[in-house]
């Protein structure tokens, strides 16, 4: 990958919530980038962050209580964004870059019909006329697959099924031409049946208008069909990284192992224990000085929670931070699934 | 196999109807029947508003019915009143979908366990019912010190666990588990199915349990039954739904689980069923076989007739018309 391609790129992202009860480091040193038209996945249990980058990304970070640290930087298409003007600022919101959150009910604005929430943004970003955006928003239903879009665009979002909604959703979104979309947890809510429909929606308007996609997810088995590159993330950082089949096939952290063992699979005997991940991950209000993961990691050693492991490399992209695979350590591998593989 | 089992729970052609306006009934619960057997684990599973949570209501009485009969141990649950009707609750417990709308915010914990305790006079003494509290905390894997907290401290997870031990704690046979993981991280959800499984190992609970979530339903389920629209359409122990589904529905729902692991999911990509559209409109449903807008088989027959559960083998009920036809 040229450096040119990268149309995001995040260095070293730190973001600290300040509560009564101190100072939550929920990103502590993020980094990653992005290449044009590519998928990239975060994923990650609940609290470790995920959305927090997402946020920073789309400039939702609120002070006093939100803070991002003094040298994180967020390098859009060469700019740093976190050093943008309020000018620059709206057209980057909502024409450059677009988000899909998880709860459409709580993100829809529940007063408003919801063509006009698709044609408020066409009108501020494209300079369309009242009639243009109108016309536009029925064929944006029409594009993710909303029945009778001309009836629908003058219905509100209570009218709408938690799917429709989701879709409604992404029409804002990609409603004008984003060129990054970010989508937090845009499943999770929704059944597994509509689930594939939005994924297969998000996968279709990436490829044809060539959008960079950063999905947000718990769910690995999600990921394993959008994703081209995966990173895994556990309380703010991101733990491993790497191509989609790498981290599915010759993952190298113990979490990910984790992780990727707690996803049912149906071929698993029944009532057969399923691996889980013991144990809930470190409080953000004093973060622990290791490895983060140590407290829960069975392989863990005495290294691991005294010192932050070094990130090594396995090629590819491929990078894990874990102190087994120092040289020193012991060789451990990937524990055999059980059951089998798929 | 069923001969043997004690029925704990039958329903036989239970409906629930509700009134949803002027000539206009949302048929939630249409003419739906089943055992549940004693230490058994029954899942429920079916998309959103195909009336799986208010079966699941209905069957212990929480609901009243419209139509049917719903027998608990030989006794009818809708009939039950006075003294057998505590005794009743305290044998059958529900845990609930949301961690955090079916906990009281402004109780401790031990007051949560503590009340079913009470009701039910279940401890003698205060000593008594402060180790049972203590009893079933350990019991859902929490500790002693979380009996004095508040549920907004705890995470998910954890308030899930609370919700279970609750339920636990008047010592239940049968625990109707309402999506009790769908709203948990995927590696708190096999924490507590693999709770719920060891604590039907260990004092050998029976479970209906509802879900959408085809593969944990695997995991956990004796038998699966497949609800769409209101209706059973399909039956069987949950290897044979998996290796061998028959309705058209259960095909489609199977095929949209994701997989982890990317190849295997490129060369499903082609070969999926796709559902279209969203379940419809439960309210005023025409005539015919509840499936057959979405189905990709749909015959002139499913126009005009509901196909009847019926029995293929083995105990595999399915309700379709193009499985009967093939099995005839």
């Amino acid at each position: 990958m040229s450096e040119k391609n990268h149309i995001l790129e995040v260095k070293n992202l730190r973001v600290s919530y300040h509560t009564y009860a101190g100072e939550v480091k929920a990103v502590r040193g993020v980094s990653f980038e992005l290449g044009t038209g590519e998928a990239l996945a975060i994923v990650g249990e609940s609290g470790c962050g995920k959305s927090v980058t997402a946020k920073s990304i789309m400039g939702l970070i609120k002070a006093p209580q939100g803070e991002i640290k003094e040298d994180s930087e967020i390098i859009y298409q060469g700019e740093n964004i976190l050093e943008y003007d309020k000018k620059q600022w709206q057209a980057y919101k909502g024409g450059e870059c677009a988000i899909v959150f998880q709860d459409a009910l709580a993100s829809l604005n529940p007063t408003m019909r919801v063509g006009k929430q698709i044609m408020e943004n066409l009108m501020v970003h494209k300079h369309m006329t009242k009639q243009e955006a109108a016309a536009e928003a029925v064929e944006m239903l029409r594009l993710v697959g909303i029945p009778e879009p001309e009836k629908r665009v003058k219905q509100y979002p209570h009218q709408f099924s938690g799917g429709m909604r989701q879709r409604v959703m992404i029409a804002i979104a990609f409603a004008c031409d984003p060129k990054l979309l970010i989508c937090d947890e845009p499943t999770t809510a929704l059944d597994v049946t509509i689930q594939g429909q939005i994924l297969d929606i998000i996968k279709d308007l990436q490829k044809k208008n060539n959008t960079s996609v950063i999905m947000i997810t718990h769910d690995l088995g999600v990921v394993a069909n959008v994703a081209k590159e995966i990173a895994v993330m556990y309380s703010g950082m991101i733990v491993e990284r790497g191509l989609c089949e790498d981290i599915f096939y010759h993952p190298r952290h113990p979490y990910t192992w984790a992780l990727i063992q707690s996803v049912p699979r149906l071929d698993l005997k029944n009532k057969q224990e399923l691996s889980s991940i013991p144990g809930t991950p470190p409080d953000l209000l004093n973060p622990p000085v290791g490895c983060p993961f140590s407290t829960r990691c069975r392989y863990c050693m005495e290294i691991c929670k005294e010192e932050m492991p070094e990130r090594t490399d396995f090629g590819n992209g491929h990078t894990a931070a874990c102190w087994l695979h120092h040289p020193m350590a012991p060789k451990v591998e990937m524990p055999e699934l059980k059951g089998g593989a798929v | 196999m069923s001969q043997e089992k004690e029925v704990l729970l039958s329903v036989s052609h239970l409906k629930k109807y509700f009134n949803v306006g002027k000539n206009a009934v949302l048929k939630a619960v249409d003419d739906v029947s089943f055992d549940i057997y004693k230490g058994e684990t029954l899942g429920m599973v079916g998309e959103s508003g195909c009336g799986k949570t208010t079966c699941g209501r209905t069957c212990i009485g929480l609901y009243d019915r419209t139509d049917g009969k719903v027998l608990y141990k030989g006794s009818d649950v809708h009939s039950i009143t006075g003294k057998d009707r505590q005794a009743y609750k305290k044998e059958v417990q529900m845990v609930f979908q949301d961690p955090y709308g079916s906990l009281d915010p402004r109780m401790t914990v031990a007051e949560i366990i503590g009340e079913g305790i009470d009701i039910h006079h279940l401890a003698k003494d205060k000593q008594e019912r402060q180790d049972m509290i203590y009893k079933y905390l350990e019991l859902v894997g929490l500790n002693r010190e979380h009996a004095n907290r508040f549920v907004h401290e705890f995470s998910g997870g954890q308030r899930q666990r609370i919700g279970i031990a609750r339920a636990l704690a008047v010592q239940p046979e049968f625990i109707v588990l309402d999506e009790p993981i769908s709203a948990l991280d995927v590696s708190i959800q096999a924490q507590i199915v693999n709770l719920l499984i060891e604590l039907q190992k260990k004092i050998g609970l029976t479970y209906l349990f509802v879900a959408h979530d085809l593969s944990m339903v695997k995991h956990i389920s004796d038998r699966v039954a497949v609800l769409y629209l209101g209706t059973l359409v399909e039956l069987t122990t949950s290897e044979e739904l998996y290796a061998h589904p028959l309705h058209p529905y259960t095909q489609a729902l199977l095929s949209a689980i994701p997989i982890p692991d990317p190849e295997v999911e490129r060369e499903r990509d082609e070969k999926k069923i796709r559902l279209e559209g969203e379940v419809p409109s439960p309210i005023n449903t025409p005539p015919g076989c509840k499936f057959k807008g979405r189905c990709k088989y749909a015959m002139p027959i499913c126009e005009e007739q509901m196909p009847p559960l019926t029995d293929v083998g083995n105990g595999h009920f399915v309700a379709c018309h193009k499985c009967m036809q093939e099995q005839a």
